[in-house]
């Protein structure tokens, strides 16, 4: 079977995407992290189908990506928010408030850590220290830090981001 | 136009994550956007350098050769510091940095308090060199330690050099770094790897962060020294999911290293062949652990494996491998190039050298710091750190990360070194420096580093993937007031059950900050369990607040900063807290000027 073939859930333009990221990689079992990473970057999520095709490219049993896909933090089997935000709760931010911090962000967008508001937009997501301690207490919002965050400038950014939609 | 103006000026702009979060990027557009319309004949050169340190001063930026730091510079300040410092040598005092030590300010970073007690060898050039273009670092001395280990010395010498230095592993265990290597070139099974670990995943620690992104080429000369002395031709750089600066700058250093002959086949015609790959981590604290990450390399789920055999035997592909941490790679170029009795005679006996610590938490001035091993941490917290934020009382550091244990005052004279931290129940680790007052809970700090650990455990040993879960659970009674007096000894088997059968290092020492706590903080946690008492006031089911009638001076405001208005008074007379609406804020504590503010127990 081609891994062309194993598309159902998405679509002919997203498989043909998921495709060129798989084949840019030669078949060896050493890059199945960086090809799932590569797929949760574009698709925000690792869909089953690509799975499936990632296990025959690589010759390996399925179960062997599944258990990849769900071991490592930065890979996730449900689709993520457009933005992600990145509260650290590293020892210093912990000890800095990062808690409120969280309590703030989950309160403002009515979700959890974890979670993924329902319009797709936000994530919230609690990581271990980014290093970056002098800015306790610190989130990242896809790639952007956001220092020495309390509960008025944390509002202020994520009105930022909700009207820039 | 000024004389000085021929001496080309060299403006030094902090790149590193700290500062570009507070908008560098944008002082260092405006500069250079501003110098090419000016009307200057010679054109200052322009830098975006890896970190300085002081990240919590940031923006920092440098004017050389007149050695003046600006802190906390905005976009608003850049015409000013053209106009007054480029173009006509005037210091601008509103934007140096006010040494708290000396109640002064200070126009070099150098003579601040914070900077002089340091030694940098593993930090030397960052904040000093734009890291991205390798003739900086040449500069400094780069490359120059590979020349001479290529042309000058033998592979054995080289290990030798390395062994004579007393250099001990940076990434935590502190494991001699010259053994390691004279091990490995021993066992003639080819190929060997070299790795070098980036996955710094101690929470509160962020030296590799910062040389990886500061100075990327000394860890590339770190680990092609390595190669030519073990003879292995391949090496990888595990650098964490969540390090994308360190990444990229170490992708653009290794790139420019292959064309200037560094890397690659024949390097410099020597004959030896080295190349590197960069692995990017998945986000497993696990995978800091040495066996972990090479499972991870391989492609598999980063679990530790036994270490009968050590990976100096069977790393990487069951290949012979040395495995060193970013900060004890950039060690290695100063010591091949100086020799190994200058690295010697810095630091204490069998702890040579210096240690990177990132000082965080409730301490003035956060960042990093490279002093020599040995020095106290004393030093560290009140000259180095200037102290502690509002002058609050000391309460403790956390040494070591997770796996470490906290260091009460009694202990504050300690000489900061790997035997000496390792004799007191902490552990040097990577280097994190938490700094806590008396507004931490110990028995809260306990449960947080259970519940990372308890998230991060890989499952594979029981003990320590149900063992943490319990302790975590026991813990989380206590800060809810549901504690009962046996779980402390409880903690303690199970602590030491943990440390007994697991395999690896993180959960062999997982139980740490547990145990250290107990061990200096017992009346702590027999307050939260007996008196139902948190005197932090962090743990909110165990904490009241109330106004001290006769410290109260009425200035009204913990009212106005209370955000669900519990507080009732008229000016000049004491308030009230009303203690049904009270939410366990802390917010009055913080800001009450004459500590009127008090902390209680539970009211039941």
């Amino acid at each position: 079977m081609s891994i062309e073939s194993n598309y159902d859930s998405i679509d002919s333009e997203e498989s043909i995407k998921s495709i060129n990221i798989i084949k840019n990689y030669p078949k060896e079992k050493r890059y199945t992290l960086a090809i799932l990473q590569d797929i949760q970057k574009e698709f925000n999520y690792i869909p089953r189908d690509i799975m499936v095709s990632i296990s025959e490219y690589l010759n390996l049993p399925l179960s062997d990506i599944y258990s990849i896909a769900t071991f490592y933090k930065s890979l996730s089997l449900k689709p993520k928010g457009k933005y992600i935000i990145k509260v650290c709760n590293g020892t210093a931010c912990h000890i800095r408030g990062s808690n409120k911090l969280i309590e703030e962000i989950s309160e403002m967008l009515e979700i959890l850590p974890g979670e993924t508001t329902e319009d797709g937009l936000f994530s919230i997501e609690i990581v271990n220290c980014l290093g970056a301690c002098a800015l306790a207490p610190v989130m990242v919002i896809n790639g952007k830090y956001y220092g020495d965050m309390n509960k008025e400038k944390v509002k202020a950014v994520i009105d930022e981001y909700k009207g820039a939609i | 136009m000024n004389d000085k103006c021929d001496n080309k000026k060299k403006i030094l702009v902090c790149c590193g994550t700290g500062c570009i979060a507070n908008n560098s990027i944008e002082i260092y557009n405006k500069l250079n956007e501003r110098l090419k319309n000016s009307d200057i004949s010679v054109e200052p050169i322009i830098k975006a350098t890896g970190c300085n340190g002081l990240c919590e001063k940031g923006p920092v930026v440098k004017i050389m050769p007149d050695d003046i730091s600006y802190f906390k510079v905005s976009t608003n300040d850049v015409d000013e510091i053209i106009e007054k410092t480029i173009k006509n040598d005037i210091t601008i005092d509103r934007l140096l940095y006010f040494d708290t030590n000396k109640k002064e300010k200070i126009k070099s970073h150098r003579d601040a308090t914070f900077y002089k007690p340091q030694h940098k060898i593993a930090l030397r050039n960052i904040g000093e060199i734009d890291p991205l273009i390798i003739e900086d670092y040449l500069e400094q001395d780069g490359y120059k330690a590979l020349h001479k280990a290529l042309f000058q010395m033998s592979p054995t010498e080289v290990i030798y050099e390395v062994e004579a230095s007393h250099l001990r592993g940076r990434g935590g265990a502190g494991f001699p770094t010259g053994l390691k290597w004279r091990t490995c070139s021993k066992y003639d099974q080819y190929p060997k790897y070299i790795v070098c670990n980036g996955d710094e995943g101690d929470p509160g620690a962020f030296m590799d962060r910062s040389i990886m992104e500061g100075d990327p080429n000394t860890v590339i000369e770190g680990m092609i020294i390595c190669g030519y002395a073990i003879e292995s031709h391949k090496g990888f750089l595990y650098i964490r999911d969540e390090y994308e600066l360190a990444r990229k700058n170490m992708e653009i250093a290794i790139e420019s290293a292959r064309i200037h002959g560094y890397l690659g086949t024949n390097i410099l015609n020597s004959g030896f062949d080295f190349d590197l790959e960069i692995v990017r981590g998945g986000g497993a604290f696990v995978c800091g652990e040495s066996s972990a990450l090479m499972a991870s390399i391989e492609g598999n789920i980063g679990e530790p494996r036994a270490k009968y055999i050590r990976s100096v035997e069977k790393g990487l592909w069951n290949q012979p491998t040395v495995l060193n941490n970013v900060e004890t790679w950039a060690n290695i170029p100063p010591i091949i190039l100086n020799g190994s009795s200058w690295f010697k005679e810095i630091g204490v006996e069998h702890n040579t050298g210096t240690k990177v610590f990132s000082l965080v938490g409730k301490v003035k001035n956060t960042g990093l710091v490279e002093v020599p091993m040995g020095t106290k941490l004393n030093t560290l917290v009140f000259e180095i750190g200037g102290g502690i934020i509002k002058d609050r009382p000391f309460k403790a550091v956390q040494t070591g990360g997770p796996s470490g244990g906290c260091i009460p005052k009694e202990h504050l004279d300690i000489s900061l070194d790997f035997d000496s931290l390792n004799n007191i129940g902490s552990m040097m680790g990577s280097g994190g420096v938490i700094v806590m007052d008396d507004t931490t809970c110990m028995v809260e700090l306990a449960r947080y580093y259970m519940e990372f650990l308890s998230e991060e455990s890989c499952g594979k040993c029981t003990t320590c993937r149900e063992g943490i879960n319990t302790m975590l659970k026991i813990l989380t009674y206590i800060t809810e007031g549901k504690g009962e007096i046996d779980d402390i000894d409880l903690l303690i088997q199970l602590g030491e059950t943990i440390t007994e059968a697991s395999l690896c290092g993180l959960g062999k020492t997982s139980p740490n900050p547990v145990i250290t706590s107990i061990k200096y903080f017992k009346d702590e946690y027999i307050d939260h369990i007996i008196n139902k008492k948190c005197s932090a006031g962090v743990c909110k089911n165990l904490t009241s607040y109330s106004i001290e009638e006769s410290i109260c001076i009425g200035c009204g405001l913990c009212k106005r900063k209370c955000p669900v208005d519990a507080i009732i008074g008229s000016k000049k007379n004491p308030h009230v807290i009303d203690i049904k609406k009270c939410i366990k804020c802390g917010s009055c504590y913080s800001v009450c000027p004459t500590g009127a503010v008090i902390i209680g127990g539970a009211i039941i």
